[in-house]
């Protein structure tokens, strides 16, 4: 078993599934923070087997809603001075902003490439989101 | 600054309000002559069109004011590469309403932020097209003389049909309204549409087994250009043919509708029923895209 620090203070994205945390790294740009940023993937989990974990060394704000999309069954623990001072699940973003790719051939993003690529939650319950501008369902990776 | 994008933009009120004027306007029409007067209305159609857009300038025309625009891609500088978003911030500084038709579905959505004039959804694809669902609305209201308790059959193209889906959503918010859908197997309507509607409805594949129930009978063209592939287009373009004959059973005043063009679903021998109202359909158009054009620049 491989060796990370615990953080003092920072974001710790625990229960990704495992080999999603190159994602979710990439969708909150977490490339671009100055602080370190430690990305664990397979470890072991009693829960899920194998999960991913994100370690970020700062308290920064982040749109973590985004993730609720991805998988919801993350949990975001924030730490403040080597203890756990919150843990919860994100909820379904309301609407996710280049995320995903609308996939209709007849839908204007497939010929207007500035436009940002836009969906809405549209049914809660089944975790749907349509293309704010053709209404096709999303077609998750 | 109201945009008509899509049916759900106008409340139940609104689309009342909207017939109450249409047939006014059909009622006492030299009222409404110069209404519009100095107004310009343009109408880009990057896609063919007969009925709408010559419907739109007739509106237009009939309230006083002025049309400019394009009647296909070709004749517009799309032609040379030009996006949509460039091609209406151009024609929102010529023009005070601008109607469209684009073969992309959401591009008027677009148009909408782009511009401060209002944009009329004139079809986009095979998503929305608000006016014709606002045509049907006031032929039901005019023939029917109410927009509740009626049984509605759609027949035809229940996938593609962007005229169906407005029609459906439009309808699901008045009380007591049974929908009988009439579609081959590959052009079912989509389980969005029925699931979004929240709405009462039978599914079947034959034209004849619920027709003495219907008060609508609302019949659809096979539309070639939503095919990709076009052995797909001429099995199913003549799934549905209403004849007289299938017609002996259906009730002595149902309404037959159909946003035409017509192909063969609808044979010549109907034209001369009493309930064949589709040509009455295209007069009431003209009348509620004037109710509109007043309506969004908010002209008494």
């Amino acid at each position: 078993m491989i060796n990370i620090d615990s953080i003092e203070n920072g974001i710790v994205i625990d229960h990704i599934q495992a080999k999603k945390s190159l994602e979710i790294y990439e969708a909150l740009n977490l490339g671009e923070l100055d602080c370190p940023v430690a990305m664990i993937t397979n470890a072991r989990s009693k829960k899920m087997g194998k999960k991913d974990i994100i370690k970020i060394a700062q308290n920064i704000d982040l749109d973590l809603n985004i993730l609720g999309y991805i998988d919801p069954n993350i949990t975001i623990n924030i730490i403040k001075n080597d203890k756990r001072v919150d843990k919860y699940h994100v909820e379904l973003p309301k609407e996710i902003v280049n995320i995903a790719e609308c996939k209709n051939p007849r839908c204007i993003t497939s010929i207007e490439h500035e436009l940002d690529q836009v969906f809405i939650l549209t049914d809660k319950e089944n975790k749907t989101y349509r293309c704010k501008y053709c209404e096709a369902k999303v077609v998750k990776n | 600054m109201r945009n008509l994008i899509d049916i759900k933009d106008l409340s139940v009120t609104e689309i009342e309000e909207l017939i109450k004027v249409a047939e006014d306007i059909m009622q006492n029409p030299d009222k409404y002559s110069e209404k519009c007067k100095h107004k310009k209305l343009a109408t880009l159609f990057f896609e063919p069109s007969t009925r709408t857009r010559l419907s739109f300038e007739a509106a237009m025309m009939e309230l006083g004011g002025n049309v400019i625009g394009f009647s296909s891609a070709d004749s517009s500088s799309t032609s040379k590469g030009e996006s949509v978003s460039d091609t209406i911030r151009t024609v929102g500084c010529y023009s005070d309403i601008i109607a469209m038709r684009h073969p992309k579905e959401g591009a008027p959505l677009v148009a909408s932020t782009k511009t401060t004039v209002p944009i009329i959804n004139a079809g986009d694809g095979g998503h929305n097209h608000p006016t014709q669902t606002l045509t049907d609305l006031l032929t039901i209201y005019c023939e029917k003389k109410r927009l509740n308790n009626l049984t509605i059959g759609l027949c035809g193209d229940l996938k593609f049909g962007r005229t169906v889906h407005s029609l459906i959503t439009a309808m699901s918010r008045y009380e007591n309204i049974k929908f009988v859908f009439i579609s081959p197997e590959e052009l079912k309507i989509p389980t969005y549409v029925k699931v979004n509607s929240n709405i009462d409805y039978i599914e079947t594949k034959d034209i004849e087994e619920y027709i003495d129930k219907l008060d609508i009978l609302y019949m659809t063209r096979v539309q070639k250009e939503r095919f990709f592939n076009e052995e797909d287009y001429l099995r199913l373009k003549d799934y549905y043919i209403l004849d007289k004959e299938k017609l002996e059973k259906a009730k002595k005043d149902l309404c037959i509708m159909h946003p035409l063009p017509r192909v063969n679903e609808i044979s010549t021998e109907v034209d001369d029923d009493p309930r064949a109202c589709y040509f009455k359909q295209v007069a009431y158009g003209k009348y509620i895209r004037m109710a509109l054009l007043l309506k969004l620049l908010d002209i008494k």
